[in-house]
């Protein structure tokens, strides 16, 4: 029964995406190494090759969305701290979620396997478009590491869906009592729309990749066209289909899936600002509905990822339209952060300064996105280094502020300790420094053409030469900053190292935070005790001397017992 | 704060002795809160802290699950059917300019309305499984110890259902047989969607003949009513689902091709 406590599979999903984010970020590492070296040898290996490159931005790519930012904030955190903060004591079904729990350990070991089979890895990014994800022909990787990793994903997707049922049943009848929908805090709001979002999304991935499978091994023509040369073979398949079908089902469960890894650090962010500043969460009830909001019209922008594809233009002007409004809840976002924090007295600590650092990312990221929602500028821009930029500062690096944040702000109420605020302070100076460092110029050597998964940059001959020599040094300035930023996360790690070595402390509610986790018996497994919620979130005082917790009974509507 | 039509249980319920004198005029009230659906004092369940309030907050839960796996699953054919429709209007030019479209629409074997015909009955067996599980009567009986009649009739609803639904299995097979001996559709994308298809809904099914067995061990196994009726209920809200569901997919390769 152990293993089967709703923390114990938290701290596992925790587990699996420590070693994932060790992972992505050693192949991050070796692309950059590659890019602003290609003739480095990597110890052990030797050059890397074009193909390896590519196989290395679709390992990246599929292990950081999947086993880091949808995993850990949603499933790892979801597990840790959700069922406390809705005031109950387990998960709705603590079995299926021991079992999602190893099925995506599994689906995390079955992909990095595709690095050991014949040939290797696949190449052909995260999205694995057809027609050259659909035969062995297009390249190495593209047979058996193909065949792993689309047996990878469908193993996380299930286990993404059954997480994502059990989080919703939690959220729908686990509540404790006086705990209704609005006192619900707004991380509570961001794990059940990521969850709805999972539910959605994910079975439209597992169908996608059925039919890829009928392509690849029953010589079906779901997702090709009729007669289709590759590497000047004809395959050998009936039916005449296109790929834009895959493009679709793909970003149709794609961009809801980028949703489910942002939106718990949104709802996150907006409890911790609050916390800090001693403020109500300016216009809760808004939060809650532009939470929806986001998710909704998540589901209804897939095709701005297709814009250079081959979109019909009148759709792909639809598709601008509804991405567009996507601004408007965003915003709505944006404005109440700023509002909860403005001239209040923030305590800077250090999940405060994440949760800052996350609107700050949020603002810097998202700020290009009405940009790249136009088709006629993404049409530019699209497969240039710009769109890097945009998804690593909104999507990556706000999703791992939110991760900081987490760690930072609930490490307490977990392990009893607590992590070192000098070193965290140190540990987001040196990171928000690393991740604009690194991202912001990627902006400017995108707009000046520079294309993105293209394995060699310079020291190759032809007309682009002269155009990318001009981005040189701002590439090399990238990859300093890529390692810059990677060393800025070894204070965290020796922050954690040394704290764990600390004696537990008995503060019980070191933030003075409001909302059920932190009550005192939250987090027993078994308590006589009912948790019970007697109020909404984020309730202090007027000079924010004190505060009044969910859990503290009401002083105001006793006293009629005389 | 912001209005709240239901007021919180929190807010409703009073200490004990609380009664409360909110004289607005058009007479006293009542002191008993009749919101809490009588029976004797403290033997009521909605007195209870979430959680506690007996079996039926544990079937309800279930349900719950089990309509979001549902509505994960109605996702996973929503896409393959927006596939279905894309390739079926999808056509090509060819090299002298001709536009080219391939579907040619499956006549699907007759055998079909014979199994749709199965499958809804073996719908109503499980339904008449699953309401015999909350006969007020039997599961009183069950709890007083006398006999086990409540999973006694499950059980031969529930196996008349196993079977009806092996036979709808069986039934697939032979027009998957009969639609590969006719080499007219081969190669043709309407058939792939034909095979696509009925292979997904069978493989669906096929998980719930895995829960109809399931449920018929633990009919029998099981020792806890409560574990019975949620075994029962769960499985056969699935089974339901997927005979609706294949009406849908049936309606659609008959007459949508």
């Amino acid at each position: 029964m152990r293993v089967m406590h709703h923390r114990a599979v938290g701290l596992g999903y925790i587990a699996i995406s420590v070693v994932a984010v060790l992972l992505g970020t050693v192949l991050s590492l070796l692309m950059r190494l590659h890019l602003s070296w290609p003739a480095w040898k990597l110890p052990l290996h030797g050059l890397i090759l074009p193909e390896e490159y590519l196989a290395l931005v679709t390992m990246h790519g599929t292990i950081m969305l999947f086993f880091v930012l949808t995993v850990a904030p949603q499933s790892g955190f979801g597990n840790l701290i959700l069922p406390a903060q809705i005031g109950s004591r387990k998960m709705a079904f603590p079995r299926l979620n021991a079992a999602s729990m190893y099925l995506t350990a599994v689906a995390l070991a079955v992909l990095v396997a595709a690095f050991f089979v014949p040939q290797g890895a696949p190449i052909s990014g995260w999205t694995a478009y057809p027609p050259l994800s659909a035969s062995p022909l297009a390249g190495p990787g593209q047979g058996d590491g193909m065949d792993v990793w689309l047996a990878a994903i469908v193993m996380f997707a299930v286990a993404s869906t059954a997480s994502g049922i059990n989080t919703l049943t939690t959220i729908v009848k686990l509540r404790a009592e006086g705990m209704t929908w609005e006192r619900l805090p707004l991380t509570v709001w961001g794990w059940f729309t990521a969850a709805l979002l999972s539910v959605l999304a994910f079975s439209v991935l597992m169908a996608a990749i059925v039919m890829l499978l009928c392509d690849r091994h029953l010589h079906t023509g779901f997702f090709l066209p009729a007669q289709d040369l590759i590497n000047g073979v004809m395959l050998g398949h009936t039916g005449d289909s296109s790929p834009l079908l895959w493009l679709h089902l793909f970003w149709f469960f794609g961009h809801p899936e980028v949703y489910i890894a942002i939106l718990p650090g949104m709802g996150l962010t907006s409890m911790v600002l609050a916390n800090f500043a001693r403020r109500k969460v300016f216009a809760y009830r808004l939060m809650i509905a532009t939470t929806l909001l986001i998710g909704f019209l998540g589901i209804l922008v897939w095709g701005h990822h297709m814009f250079v594809a081959g979109l019909n233009p009148f759709a792909g002007s639809a598709f601008a339209i509804s991405t567009m409004a996507i601004a408007l809840p965003a915003s709505a976002k944006v404005l109440s952060w700023l509002a909860t924090v403005w001239r209040s007295r923030p305590q800077l600590t250090t999940p405060m300064l994440f949760a800052l650092g996350f609107v700050s990312l949020f603002v810097a990221g998202g700020l290009t996105g009405p940009i790249l929602a136009q088709p006629i500028l993404d049409e530019y821009l699209h497969n240039t280094f710009f769109v890097v930029a945009h998804f690593h500062l909104i999507m990556a690096m706000a999703g791992i502020f939110g991760l900081c944040c987490a760690t930072y702000y609930w490490f307490p109420l977990i392990f009893r300790r607590q992590l070192s605020e000098p070193l965290g302070k140190v540990h987001f100076g040196l990171t928000i420094f690393g991740a604009y460092s690194t991202f912001l110029p990627m902006h400017l050597t995108g707009l000046a053409g520079e294309p993105r998964q293209y394995a060699q940059l310079n020291g190759i001959a032809g007309p682009g030469t002269a155009l990318l020599q001009t981005t040189t040094p701002l590439q090399l300035h990238i990859t300093f900053s890529a390692l810059f930023l990677a060393c800025a996360q070894l204070p965290f790690l020796y922050n954690v190292l040394r704290t764990a070595l600390l004696p537990p402390t008995a503060v019980e509610n070191p933030w003075n935070a409001t909302t059920m986790e932190w009550a005192p018996n939250a987090l027993e497994e078994t308590s006589p005790e009912p948790l019970m919620a007697y109020r909404g979130p984020c309730q202090y005082s007027d000079d924010a001397a004190t505060f009044i917790a969910q859990w503290q009974p009401d002083e105001a509507s006793t006293p009629h017992l005389e | 704060m912001a209005p709240t039509i239901t007021p919180p249980e929190i807010d409703r319920r009073r200490p004990p002795g609380d009664i409360r004198e909110n004289d607005n005029g058009s007479g006293r009230r009542p002191p008993t809160d009749k919101r809490t659906g009588g029976n004797g004092e403290g033997d009521n369940w909605n007195d209870r802290p979430q959680g506690r309030r007996g079996p039926r907050e544990r079937l309800s839960q279930v349900r719950v699950g089990v309509f979001f796996g549902l509505f994960a699953v109605l996702m996973f054919f929503i896409a393959i059917v927006s596939a279905f429709f894309v390739t079926k209007s999808n056509g090509h030019f060819d090299a002298y300019s001709r536009y080219i479209n391939d579907w040619l629409p499956t006549a699907i074997p007759s055998i079909l309305w014979l199994n749709t015909a199965v499958l809804i009955v073996s719908s109503a067996s499980a339904e008449l499984a699953r309401r015999s599980m909350f006969q007020e009567q039997d599961v009183m009986d069950e709890w007083l110890g006398l006999g086990r009649p409540t999973s006694r009739r499950a059980t031969l609803w529930l196996s008349i259902t196993l079977a009806l639904g092996i036979v709808f299995l069986s039934g697939q097979v032979v027009a998957w047989k009969q639609l590969a001996a006719q080499q007219r559709y081969r190669g043709n994308p309407s058939s792939h969607f034909f095979y696509l298809i009925t292979y997904a809904h069978a493989a669906h099914l096929l998980i719930g003949v895995g829960a109809l067995v399931a449920a018929l061990v633990g009919l029998h196994r099981s020792r806890r009513m409560l574990t019975r009726q949620i075994l029962v209920d769960a499985t056969v809200w699935y089974w339901h689902a997927m005979g609706v569901l294949w009406l849908l997919l049936f309606a659609l390769l008959e007459f949508g091709q």
